[in-house]
């Protein structure tokens, strides 16, 4: 199979780089991808948009209906992992057949087998997780103090995706890091607790609901599907800004989309389906 | 003959692009194991990322972020003064659409070493030949 | 602006680090290496003048992607003959 395999490659190669001879020499402003209708995105993207951006008045509003189905290819990774690693609550045996509890003063830990009742003071002794690595206290407290500034930098690239690099998709990855930053610093059940199942699960069909409420309004109005200039009627400041406006909109729903998203299969990756203890 | 030779060596950066390419399919094909199979397949998406991104430059131009907005007299913006967004535009998607891909084949790895106990191909298929 | 040497010293470790993350034998190892390849990425697209995919790129690949696979190395085996 390796000597088939170098075969192939070598003969895919030969035959790509024989394709290159009509490539255009790197670097010039003549190339055939330079010259159709990138420039006309280029010089009008102010003017019709208000957006200086030119990445983000693209891909929301000129190539709208790629990114909405985009988000849709997200959402349904997300309902394809879920759907093949998630054991149903009901088909779980009660208790995990083996846990571990810490001794909070003393760092003991102990292990408890064969799913037995036991009642311990809870202020004395914590959970732990299976996959065992040793309780770190600088850790755990300097992530408490980071998460949020973290989740206030997120809000600030989706907002500001107007004048900066930036946008719907790399906020709505970092707010989701950050709830997985939660989860691996302290363990998977307080990160459950602050952001449970139905919330990771419901942030990203809400996301998507937004991007294509957004074009059913237009049309609604009278407009083309999404053709944001029908939200002058209900937004104040004239078509030109209507069209930033709607731009923004659906970006906070892209944003959601894929924050969920991430939490959800991170979720469902690390706990294998069970939702009790993880990485 | 030499022509030919003379304009393949004239552009020699689409030869690094080319082999990182075929580095990703030869791990695609050739690896037993499951996950080194799909570090591959990322590999490859990359590396098409990078050659549509290395299209739209152009040489002497700058980000594609059009600044001095507020003048009140309208300078004329030339489109030969930043970089083309075209191909930034279709990358962002891949690459979200990639993460996406590469959290449902590790779902597939995993639910396979349920069933399997192992994540090597050979033993895989050894296992289902004789039950 | 690609000032040509520091463009041809990225890509050559790019290629290191690809090449480097399929043929070690531990998983773990695989993974940190896949995250290293993916910064590489992320900076020579900087160096090309894409700053949109960088910043997504460096998000996708050191936030999410790595701690994708380093979750399922953890429930499934680290040592591996190939």
């Amino acid at each position: 199979m390796k000597i088939l395999g170098l075969i192939i490659v070598v003969l895919v190669g030969a035959v790509l780089e024989y394709a290159t001879i009509d490539f255009p020499p790197l670097g010039d402003p003549a190339s055939p991808a330079s010259t159709h209708v990138s420039p006309r995105y280029i010089e009008k993207s102010i003017e019709e948009t208000a957006v200086p951006n030119v990445v983000t008045s693209v891909l929301a509003d000129y190539r709208g209906f790629d990114t909405m189905f985009e988000t849709t290819v997200i959402f349904s990774a997300g309902v394809a992992c879920f759907l093949l690693l998630r054991v149903p609550p009901s088909r779980r045996p009660q208790r995990a057949s083996e846990r571990q509890y810490r001794h909070r003063l003393t760092g003991l830990t102990f292990r408890i087998k064969g799913g037995a009742e036991v009642s311990l003071p809870l202020h004395e002794f914590e959970r732990v997780d299976s996959i065992w690595t040793p309780y770190d206290f600088i850790i755990e407290k300097v992530c408490r103090y980071l998460i949020p500034f973290i989740q206030l930098f997120g809000l600030y690239v989706i907002a500001h995706g107007h004048h900066s690099p930036g946008g719907g998709f790399q906020g709505g990855v970092i707010l989701g890091a950050s709830i997985i930053l939660l989860s691996v610093s302290h363990n998977l059940r307080i990160a459950l607790k602050r952001m449970g199942e139905r919330t990771s699960a419901l942030f990203s069909p809400v996301g998507v609901f937004i991007y294509a409420g957004t074009g059913a309004l237009c049309l609604i109005l009278g407009y083309n599907f999404l053709d944001y200039q029908a939200l002058a009627a209900l937004l104040p400041g004239g078509p030109i800004m209507a069209r930033s406006h709607g731009i923004f909109i659906v970006e906070v729903g892209v944003g959601m989309a894929v924050m969920g998203t991430m939490v959800w299969i991170f979720k469902n990756l690390a706990s294998l389906g069970r939702y009790d203890e993880g990485l | 003959m030499e022509d030919i030779l003379r304009q393949i060596i004239e552009k020699d950066n689409y030869w690094i692009y080319i082999t990182l390419m075929m580095v990703g399919l030869y791990a695609i094909i050739a690896k037993n194991n499951l996950v080194k199979k799909i570090v591959g397949m990322n590999i490859f998406q990359t590396a098409v990322i990078l050659f549509y991104v290395s299209i739209g430059v152009k040489k002497g131009a700058t980000i594609p972020i059009i600044e001095h907005v507020h003048d009140t007299a309208h300078t004329a913006i030339h489109a030969v003064d930043y970089i083309n967004p075209l191909p930034h535009v279709l990358m962002l998607t891949a690459i979200v659409v990639s993460v996406a891909t590469l959290g449902v084949a590790l779902a597939i790895a995993i639910t396979v070493y349920r069933r399997y106990q192992t994540l090597e191909e050979d033993e895989i298929l050894k296992q289902i030949r004789e039950p | 602006m690609m000032i040509w040497q520091l463009d041809l010293l990225i890509l050559m470790l790019v290629v290191i680090c690809g090449i480097g993350a399929l043929m070690i034998r531990d998983l773990l190892g695989a993974a940190i290496l896949f995250g290293a390849y993916s910064f590489m990425m992320c900076l020579l697209w900087a160096i090309m003048g894409a700053v949109d995919v960088a910043f997504t790129e460096a998000s996708v690949g050191a936030g999410v992607s790595t701690v994708f696979f380093i979750a399922a190395v953890y429930h499934t085996t680290r040592r591996t003959k190939d």
